[in-house]
């Protein structure tokens, strides 16, 4: 079977999950790979929550919001342009590809921009293959340390 | 009525743990004096055999130290498991896989290649003799156990009833946790934490914190810390925010940063993702370029923000690509 990437939204309620809606009331066509999950902010988006979806099976995680100066907090999503960036150091340095984790601004007007962002991504992930951790092989083999090695 | 029977183990560790039982100082007479002491490879000459001739659940506590990483830090855990009524995971290495679990960072053919074939102090005419499993001697076969790839923490391999976090826990903590066992009052929850507190380093730490926002991080050595105010306050990377409490914020009252021995505080699973997004809220750049400049100075995330939890966090160990 063809390789279908799983990829983990995290989209902020007030411009991205309205964006994504737009999108759908729209009928504008995107790719299906990205499960969306809505948050206050994208600086809720703690990076524990990117962590775990990595642990728990996805090959990308997107967090998406407000573009600067548009957050409905003020400043949430300035915490989140300095979260990404060294989460993906953090990641990179657990063998997984920076390129697996995106962030991208989808205000609420741009249901297109949303459908452009999850095509780009569904397809570079597709190149990357899935991600294959230590984690998922114990997770395959009810906890069997030893078949995982 | 017959004393309670004790043991001590240590699987992959230092000593340290054992150590720092013996710093309870005098208190270690009490301790010899409430407890039948069955087993402590350390101190007392006991054998693997004379362990496995117990009966099941006749050791009343059994305080196991050290990670697991190899064939035989793993039998031994599932027979003192087998052996034991309660069993506690004592130190970082048992309860997150300590020091030794950095090994994840890596494999175990690079490991193997550096000690025996790279490292400056290998003798180059011996270079490249790797440990044998099995060996023929005149005397019999002898068979040393297997290193695994990868380090587990206790919990990850048997069931722990108890954990007392600290690389080594704190001899005062030790001390408080013996003392309630032998008061006879109720045990806590099966999984609870002992010998540590419920909040952050930080709530312990008598520094003064201003949370100044930062654009420029030091490693310790890189500059001489104020006594008196915050580390991180400083640029110094403290694990402080993301480390529980419990051993009185000793590293900070000694000029140096947290490292991160007690893992991380109730309700937080990763350290690494706890600090990560403790830095990033002080980070002082709102610019991607800035932000990446500011970021370079942060080396090692990994070996920095999982110096002591790196087994016991989310992703567990790297891959190598």
């Amino acid at each position: 079977m063809a390789f279908e990437p799983k990829i983990v939204g995290f989209l902020c309620n007030w411009c991205s999950y309205t964006g994504a809606d737009l999108a759908g009331v729209s009928r504008i066509k995107s790719a299906p790979n990205v499960r969306i999950i809505r948050t206050m902010c994208s600086g809720r988006v703690d990076p524990t929550f990117i962590l775990k979806a990595f642990q728990l099976g996805a090959d990308g995680v997107i967090v998406m919001g407000c573009h600067l100066g548009d957050c409905h907090y003020q400043d949430g999503n300035f915490k989140t342009i300095r979260r990404i960036p060294f989460l993906k150091r953090l990641i990179q340095g657990f063998g997984i590809d920076s390129r697996r984790l995106r962030l991208e601004w989808v205000s609420a007007s741009e249901g297109d921009r949303f459908a452009k962002v999850v095509n780009e991504m569904t397809e570079e992930i597709r190149g990357l293959g899935p991600l294959q951790l230590y984690v998922h092989k114990v997770a395959l083999n009810a906890g069997q340390h030893e078949m995982a090695e | 009525m017959a004393k309670p029977r004790l043991a001590l183990y240590w699987a992959a560790s230092c000593g340290g743990c054992d150590i720092a039982v013996l710093d309870i100082h005098e208190k270690i007479l009490d301790v010899a004096n409430a407890f039948d002491i069955v087993f402590w490879p350390v101190a007392m000459d006991f054998k693997y055999d004379d362990v496995r001739r117990m009966e099941d659940k006749s050791i009343d506590l059994c305080l196991f130290n050290g990670a697991i990483r190899n064939s035989e830090n793993e039998e031994i855990a599932h027979l003192l498991r087998a052996k034991s009524k309660a069993l506690v995971a004592f130190g970082s290495c048992a309860m997150e896989g300590g020091i030794p679990g950095l090994a994840n960072n890596t494999t175990k053919e690079e490991i193997l290649r550096f000690v025996y074939k790279d490292s400056p102090s290998t003798v180059s005419s011996n270079g490249g003799v790797y440990p044998q499993q099995r060996t023929a001697m005149p005397e019999g076969e002898i068979e040393i156990p297997l290193l695994w790839n990868t380090v587990r923490s206790l919990d990850q391999v048997i069931d722990v009833d108890y954990y007392i976090p600290g690389c080594p826990p704190v001899p005062t903590q030790i001390w408080g946790v013996i003392e309630y066992i032998l008061s006879g009052k109720p045990l806590p929850p099966k999984g609870s934490v002992l010998g540590a507190g419920v909040k952050t380093c930080c709530d312990e730490c008598k520094r003064e914190r201003q949370e100044r926002k930062l654009k420029q991080f030091f490693r310790p050595f890189e500059i001489e810390a104020k006594p008196d105010e915050c580390l991180l306050d400083q640029g110094i990377v403290c694990m402080g925010p993301a480390t529980r409490d419990g051993c009185g914020a000793l590293c900070p009252t000694a000029n140096m940063p947290c490292r991160g021995c007690y893992g991380p505080p109730p309700n937080a699973s990763d350290q690494g993702a706890k600090m990560v997004s403790a830095l990033s809220s002080i980070i002082d750049a709102h610019e991607p370029e800035e932000i990446e400049r500011i970021l370079d100075q942060l080396v090692d995330p990994i070996g920095t923000f999982y110096r002591f939890s790196l087994a016991h966090s989310i992703l567990r160990r790297s891959e190598k690509v």
